[in-house]
């Protein structure tokens, strides 16, 4: 299998798993018992908390592990929620192509008296720095951009945005999850108050992550019961998985220098021997995405035969089409940057790593070429198109 | 558990009936393209109404081509009042079941064979009695 997915989640490293593993069968003590095995596992979790605290320019104090992104995207907001609630502040800045674990949670606050302005997006899938600006009101308790976009790589302007939160005195919340691992990231360089991550997205495992949340800033607690993560977030500690999500961090973060422009390369290889297909679209910004994100609109098919048709193939990828969502309507993202719906239904999404050859690359290329002119084959709507009958879109 | 039923699969990866047919007697088109399905159905019928040849085009889902597959192999060498009477439900258990959320892809395909014998008659309007 040529795995081409992993802005759906990754491989786990092998470190990770090697870290893991004496969690699991010999030091398997619950972190809140005081023998020593019990003692032993708590220092693991600490050890983790500074390898991941140091990974992100932070304080150990100020991660909270979690049970993954959408855990830490849920608490960053009902967190700046609580806070501006107590401030008689209830507006909060966000744009229209979040992830929906804030968004959800959006949709919640919501209704519960908040007002949310969602920045539109342009083509380029960018939010711009001024719209943040023009929109911050007396009243504005958080503004929560993401990192990187899921769907279309697009990297967002977080330092610029940091700052204009700074100085205005508004919380700054990030979603982090796609863009941790493979950008370098300085909460400090960036002034983030609050940052979620997530695990898996980065050869961790799944099920784990974290919030970082800004010394001074009190969370909110989602999860009620015992004193874990200082009373922030209960439940026993995933103690094998805090530790390996450490470890993957860490091996991630020092090799982004080398591994990063490898992978912006073969990008860069594909984007170009795609872009070769008639009627096709790149999907937001070409340079500002992440290093491994490819994401194209094919006019006349439909994205989830065409998935289909790559994974007999052997090739694992993604789409916006609303039939791989179980939903009617594509993609919010490939709405929010314009796409029209007949285009955004003809959508694939290709993540790739480190490990993907240059052999690989051109095997996908070559696939989702003869895919496509074959489903455009036995198209009407390219039928259509091509005989004049429709206008082309892309 | 696989998405599809193997048979959705066979007739997804191996359609049958595809294409157009230039002199066709009923045409049918069914679907929009901003909900990401559209079918056509192109039928042949001889005089005595029994449909020699039929082809379809569909931009669509995994699902909606192998209906729109299934769909034409049940009607190919029936009479019109048979394909007529071609319900979804036919369609979707002859491919050995549809999930929920894609039981709309066969309802197309019935709707789709529906409009091209709608063009039919259209075009032969003394046939419309039998
Ligand atoms: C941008 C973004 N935020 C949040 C999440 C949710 O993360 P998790 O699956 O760990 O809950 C994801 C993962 O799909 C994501 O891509």
């Amino acid at each position: 299998m040529i795995y081409a997915d992993n802005a759906a989640t990754t491989k786990m490293s092998q470190t990770a798993i090697e870290a893991m593993l004496p969690y699991m069968q010999d030091c398997y003590a619950n972190p809140s018992s005081l023998y020593t095995a019990g003692q032993e596992a708590r220092d693991a979790v600490e050890a983790a908390r500074e390898t991941v605290a140091r990974c992100i320019g932070a304080e150990p104090r100020e991660i909270i592990f979690t049970s993954g992104g959408s855990e830490a995207d849920n608490q960053a907001l009902l967190t700046a929620a609580a806070i501006g609630k107590k401030a008689g502040k209830r507006h909060i800045v966000s744009d229209a192509i979040e992830h929906h674990a804030v968004l959800h949670t959006l949709k919640k606050l919501e209704q519960d008296g908040f007002d949310v302005t969602y920045l539109p997006v342009d083509g380029s899938g960018i939010v711009k720095a001024e719209d943040v600006s023009a929109a911050l009101r007396d009243d504005t308790c958080l503004v929560t951009i993401m990192y990187a976009n899921n769907e279309i790589g697009t990297i967002q302007p977080i330092a610029e945005i940091g700052r204009l939160c700074r100085e205005r005195g508004v919380l700054f919340h990030t979603d982090a999850v796609q863009a941790i691992g493979h950008l370098s990231i300085d909460v400090q360089d960036t002034q983030i108050d609050m940052l979620s991550a997530s695990a898996h997205k980065f050869r961790g495992p799944k099920g784990v992550g974290f919030l970082y949340v800004k010394k001074g800033i009190r969370p909110a607690v989602l999860i009620e019961g015992g004193a874990q993560e200082r009373g922030r977030r209960a439940g026993t500690e995933n103690v094998p998985g805090i530790v390996a999500t450490a470890a993957a961090l860490e091996e991630a973060v020092s090799a982004i220098a080398t591994t990063a422009p490898a992978i912006t390369a073969m990008r860069d290889r594909i984007i170009d021997g795609l872009s070769a297909i008639p009627h096709s679209a790149l999907s937001g910004d070409r340079m500002c995405r992440l290093p491994g994100n490819i994401h194209l609109c094919f006019e006349g098919i439909e994205g989830e035969a065409l998935l289909l048709l790559l994974d007999q193939k052997g090739i694992a990828a993604s789409s916006g089409s609303a039939c791989t969502s179980g939903s009617l309507d594509p993609s919010h993202v490939l709405l929010a940057i314009g796409r029209p719906h007949d285009v955004a239904h003809g959508s694939l999404r290709l993540t790739i790593d480190e490990t993907l050859t240059e052999k690989e690359a051109d095997c996908i290329v070559q696939a989702v070429k003869d895919t496509v002119s074959y489903l455009r084959g036995f198209s009407p709507i390219w039928r259509d198109l091509c005989e004049g009958k429709a206008a082309f879109i892309l | 558990m696989a998405l599809y039923s193997e048979t959705v699969m066979d007739h997804f990866l191996n359609p049958r009936n595809v294409g157009t047919i230039e002199d066709a007697d009923g045409v049918g088109q069914v679907g929009n393209a901003r909900c990401g399905d559209i079918m056509k159905m192109y039928l042949k019928i001889d005089d005595d109404g029994i449909i020699t040849d039929v082809k379809f085009e569909t931009f669509g889902c995994g699902s909606a081509i192998a209906s729109s597959s299934m769909a034409t192999t049940m009607i190919k060498g029936r009479p019109v009042a048979e394909a007529a009477a071609l319900t979804n439900k036919a369609v979707a258990e002859a491919l050995d079941g549809l999930p929920d959320y894609k039981m709309h892809c066969s309802v197309l395909a019935e709707e789709a064979i529906k409009s091209a014998l709608e063009d039919y008659y259209a075009k032969h309007p003394d046939k419309r009695k039998e």
